[in-house]
């Protein structure tokens, strides 16, 4: 690559806003490049010209940088490698440091020989809803013809590459309140917001660029007689002086939600790159509520669609008046403007200061005579009645034919062919109605200014200013501006009254209205590639419209989908508002008639690291660790997460295999002594005189006959009938009870129990707590339990008559105030003691000391399962009654409670339900997998006939042999039979179908 | 995001809340009384209601309490709330 050559020298324009005595190096492509401190990617590479740095989506044509800002089609760049990575950016809207790296997307090998160009020279066997057609239709075959080229489609198609390590940044998120949130800081904005903060408000104003100034960084407008830009500098001087009033650039909204609420990106350590100092979070994601907000977003130009309009070196017109007056850039000798508004004479004259010659092609028969006779004087070669017909050139714009144009885009008469190597097309500007969209702003067609505008959305506290609004003159932003800031203050019950300020600017004198041109068609150079896009994106053309409308894809919504008009990253900012006006062109409506799609947030793609925030790794999600935590750490525990807590699944000693540490804890508590960490279980506080109806309301079984120093297990269902939790309630005095819940459900339970006196029983006197981190729970299981506990220093006497099974003891143990429950989840004689959360290390050193094994939840559910204990969300699942599990003895019949009523319609009623058994294999070695299907033949021709599934599946020390719980339709009135559980994989295992309970079903051993 | 007045606490984000459907559903005080049809439209028929409709809200993470919330459902634009079973407390904000 030859030298910046397209630089226009220093003394040409005053320099606008980049740096000369800061040059940058960077490198695209693996070509190393200098641009300047104040350049963007784009700014910086068209220094060197207009050449091709991207192919297109479907045809993979060469294509240039088109516009200068969020309105890019074209430039979609991958930044840099490896976890820095970040593929699709703008490179319009990357600004540019020092050692920057980019690369094309779309491109194989190489963006300079591509080979999927061939998909453009094929183009006639591509035409829209070509994969539909092929791939997706009835015909015989389509599906697998779909499969079959799939992946090579996938991989011509798609942009960018996700990037494939970790990403090594920080992001942050800002809460922030404000009065006022003005969006963009142009003329509108910046006067939005010194209006409001004038009247006392307290005012953000956020802008996407790199600094404020919206249009006038173009560096061409004068207000008060002096360049504007003095104008933009007096403003941020007197918002940085006012009271409360912040100013975010390099901050782009990206979507607003009810109540004003907006999500705005801040980049912060992003446009120093990967070398950013370390203190600064790469993005910053602001989450903004304002009273009011003032939409000043402008507006993007729009283009009109003529053959080869992708080639490199045509541009929108304001964006070479941008690119020339911003960044001191013009990317080429010779310049051909295309227009059929007033505001390519702006464009045309700065070129011509520059002197670059320049032929301005105006669509309208009598420009506007001021205008015309400025750009005249200034030499610039006025065509009246012309639009440009064709550009010519492959890689490269080589020159351009323009000719007369009539009023439906046809041209008339012979082409005249211009010398030139830049092209600027202006065929009006679309509002950046965007945001006011998110809010539900309907768009409402302008036809003096041929541009959708967003309709009042006052009453939500929402107003526009500026461009937007589809104001054309720098005195009608300026104005709006003013008024919208200051009513929005107002509004915000700011009401310092302040004084408009009288400001003079260059619009000069009344231009001439818009003559709407959307395509120009017709006599184009007769070659194949002459395609004319609307969607230069997306490679949608103005054929593809044409045939959409052909085939009755009429509605906005239909040209959309079977085009992909618009489906861009994009969101179709250029191409939308033709591509509809075109599909009116075609059906015989007007725009307006035709409507546009909505757009939905985010306005330009937010990346998912500023989404997350700091909320990844170890912050995703808390971890909750029990007391003892820490001997468990250091004693071989392998740990699973139960909700959040940490649980031990099983401790490993040295040399042993989980399995065997689970056989050996489970054998320790059948046999001698195991000791569990139970504070997990959710544990809630209930006191009041009517705790006991609101037990008896929330619990299927009785409480009235409950007394002090008893405890009782229940199951609550929801209003279906259907459990949800289970768990064992005491009774620690006549108004105090204590309420376990599984460890999964605690905050579950409580909301629950909270809605229901709070909305229904308001009258019950009841206190629900959760106490659940304030105890820590040791479960001492086994024939040995009793000689242990009795050994620790205490004085509850645990003999077996004053110490029953199901009964609750409060008292001390090793000097802490104590709760003791004796209640059985193994089966064995057990007692779950609790005591202060920082007293549990203690406790379960004693318990350590004193012979106790420590047992893991896998040893746990072994031993439950062998006594036919549920577990809800494994026994259950939210479809399963306490009949279904053979559970009739915990329910009441004698009361109303919550779920009883619909155990006696009709499907709940039915006897042969899914009923909870046993299943033991007939190959005693086998375990059953969790979740298996049961079926009766497993030989059986599709659709098999399933009969329930397998809940729970153990190896038993204590069987010796394997068994498993399971949901089996019918299955209480199946005992004996032989069912058959499908594998995950193939085959299927026999078992015979038993009660489900395995171990001293009598249940003598707990109580003994 | 709504912006959602507590009675107890005043104007909080929603994200503060949890949702609890519609409001006025009374709990039957005599279900065994009701017939399927009646019992099944009190668990689980509700309407569907577009424009205004009174619902449930908790202010799950700050006082824990419920009230009742008027919201369009056409257009989330939001107004009258009230309290279950109490007195009207004094809103700070």
């Amino acid at each position: 690559m030859s030298g910046p050559q397209f630089r226009l020298p220093a003394d040409t324009l005053p320099d606008g806003r980049i740096d000369r005595e800061a040059p940058l190096g960077f490198s695209f492509n693996g070509e190393s490049f200098t641009g300047y401190a104040g350049d963007t990617l784009a700014s910086a590479l068209l220094a060197y010209g207009a050449f091709p740095l991207a192919r297109s989506f479907k045809y993979h044509r060469p294509r240039g940088i088109f516009g200068a800002g969020a309105e890019e089609p074209n430039a979609l760049v991958q930044l840099e490698t490896g976890g820095y990575s970040q593929p699709n950016l703008r490179a319009t809207q990357i600004e540019l440091y020092g050692g920057l790296s980019a690369a094309s997307v779309n491109a194989w090998p190489s963006v300079d020989f591509d080979l999927m160009r061939v998909n453009d020279w094929l183009s006639p066997i591509f035409p829209s809803g070509f994969y539909y057609k092929t791939f997706m239709g009835a015909g015989v075959g389509a599906g697998r013809w779909w499969r079959l080229f799939e992946p090579f489609i996938r991989r011509a198609a798609g942009f960018g590459r996700a990037p494939t390590a970790p990403d090594p940044d920080r992001y942050e998120r800002m809460n922030a309140h404000c009065d006022v949130l003005v969006v963009g800081a142009g003329p509108a904005g910046l006067s939005a917001a010194l209006a409001a903060a004038n009247r006392g408000g307290r005012v953000i104003l956020v802008d996407d660029q790199t600094e404020p100034g919206g249009d006038l960084l173009a560096g061409d407008r004068r207000i008060d007689d002096a360049p504007a830009m003095d104008w933009v500098a007096a403003a941020l001087e007197r918002l940085g002086a006012a009271p409360d009033a912040t100013v975010l650039a390099r901050t782009a909204v990206a979507g607003l939600y009810d109540d004003n609420f907006a999500t705005a990106v801040e980049s912060v350590g992003d446009r120093f790159g990967p070398g950013a100092p370390d203190h600064l979070p790469r993005l910053r994601l602001w989450r903004i509520r304002a009273r009011q907000i003032v939409l000043a977003t402008g507006a993007h130009e729009r283009p009109y669609a003529f053959a080869n309009n992708d080639t490199p070196g045509t541009m929108l017109g304001n964006a070479i008046r941008h690119y020339a007056g911003r960044y001191a850039v013009v990317p080429g000798r010779q310049a051909l403007l295309g227009t059929d508004n007033d505001s390519a004479y702006r464009t045309a004259l700065l070129l011509a200061r520059a002197g670059i010659p320049v032929t301005l092609a105006d669509a309208r028969e009598t420009p506007p005579s001021a205008l015309a006779d400025a750009a005249r004087q200034a030499g610039v070669d006025v065509e009246a009645g012309c639009a440009i017909s064709a550009v010519l050139g492959d890689r490269r714009v080589r020159g351009a034919k323009i000719g007369r144009v009539l009023p439906d885009g046809e041209i008339s008469g012979a082409l005249r062919p211009v010398e030139a190597d830049l092209v600027g097309v202006s065929g009006g500007w679309n509002p950046a109605l965007h945001l006011a969209s998110h809010r539900g702003a309907r768009p409402v067609w302008n036809e003096a200014q041929t541009c959708f505008v967003p309709d009042d959305l006052t009453a939500l506290g929402l107003r526009t200013a500026g461009a937007v609004t589809g104001a054309g003159s720098l005195a009608d932003c300026l104005e709006q501006g003013y008024a919208a800031g200051r009513d929005a203050a107002r509004a915000a019950g700011r009401t310092k009254r302040t004084r408009k300020p009288d400001l003079k600017t260059d619009d000069g004198a009344a231009g001439a209205p818009i003559r709407p041109l959307w395509a120009v068609t017709g006599r184009q150079p007769g070659s194949r590639r002459g395609k004319a896009f609307v969607d230069l994106q997306n490679d949608v053309t103005v054929k593809d419209v044409a045939l959409a409308a052909r085939e009755n894809y009429r509605s906005v919504e239909h040209l959309k989908r079977y085009t992909t008009l618009g489906m861009g990253t994009d969101q179709g900012k250029t191409a939308n508002v033709i591509g509809l006006a075109l599909m009116g062109v075609e059906t015989g409506r007007s725009p307006e008639a035709v409507g546009t799609t909505t757009f939905r947030p985010p306005y330009t793609p937010v990346p998912f690291g500023a989404l997350a925030g700091r909320d990844r790794g170890a912050l995703f999600d808390p971890v909750r660790e029990t007391p003892m935590f820490d001997w468990h750490a250091a004693n071989g525990a392998v740990f699973e997460d139960v909700g959040q807590w940490k649980r031990p699944y099983a401790y490993r000693r040295d040399g042993e295999s989980l399995e065997a540490a689970i056989g050996r804890e489970v054998r320790a508590v059948r046999n001698a002594a195991g000791v569990m960490d139970a504070s997990t279980l959710g544990k809630i506080d209930l006191k009041g005189p009517d705790v006991v109806t609101l037990l008896n309301r929330v619990y299927t079984n009785d409480w009235e006959t409950l007394k002090v120093g008893r405890a009782r297990y229940g199951l609550m269902c929801h209003e279906d009938g259907m459990i949800f939790d289970d768990g064992v309630t005491a009774r620690l005095a006549d108004d105090h009870y204590v309420m376990t819940t599984t460890t999964g459900n605690a905050v579950t339970v409580l909301n629950w129990l909270e809605m229901w006196l709070q909305t229904e029983w308001p009258e019950l006197r009841v206190f629900a707590t959760s106490v659940t981190e304030a105890w820590a729970t040791a479960t001492v299981a086994g024939p040995e339990a009793r000689r242990l506990v009795s050994g620790l220093d205490s004085d509850i006497d645990w003999s077996d008559d004053a110490f029953p099974h199901m009964a609750v003891r409060t008292g001390t143990v090793l000097g802490a105030p104590a709760r003791v429950f004796r209640v059985s989840f193994s089966g064995e004689a057990s007692w779950e003691i609790n005591v202060p959360a920082h007293c549990g290390p203690a406790l379960w050193q004693a318990l350590i000391d004193g012979g106790a094994t420590p047992y893991g939840t896998e040893a746990m559910h072994v031993l439950r399962a062998e006594k036919g204990f549920i577990i809800v969300g494994q026994e259950t699942d939210g479809t399963v009654t306490p009949h279904d599990l053979g559970m009739g003895w915990a329910v009441s019949k004698r009361k109303d409670f919550i779920g009883k009523r619909s155990w006696s319609r009709p499907d709940t009623a039915r006897p042969d339900r899914k009923h909870l058994v046993g299943l033991l294999p007939l190959d005693s070695g086998t375990v059953l997998p969790e979740g298996g299907q049961i079926v009766a033949d497993p030989e059986q021709e599709p659709p098999v006939t399933m009969l329930g599934h397998v809940t729970s599946s153990y190896k038993s020390p204590s069987l010796d042999g394997s068994f498993a719980l399971a949901l089996l339709k019918n299955g209480r009135n199946r005992m004996g039979d032989t069912v058959h559980v499908l594998r995950l994989d193939e085959g299927a295992d026999a078992a015979r179908v038993v009660a489900p309970a395995f171990y001293d079903k009598d249940g003598g051993r707990m109580r003994g | 995001m709504l912006l959602i007045r507590c009675p107890y606490c005043g104007l909080r984000d929603e994200s503060e809340f949890s949702y609890g459907g519609e409001a006025d559903i009374a709990r039957p005080l005599e279900p065994e009384t009701l017939t399927d049809a009646e019992w099944a439209d009190y668990v689980f028929l509700r309407t569907n209601t577009k424009g205004r409709f009174r619902e449930q809200w908790v202010h799950a993470h700050g006082c824990g309490r419920w009230f009742t919330l008027v919201r369009d459902t056409v257009t989330h634009a939001h107004g009258e709330t009230g309290v279950f079973g109490g007195v009207e407390p004094e809103a700070d904000g």
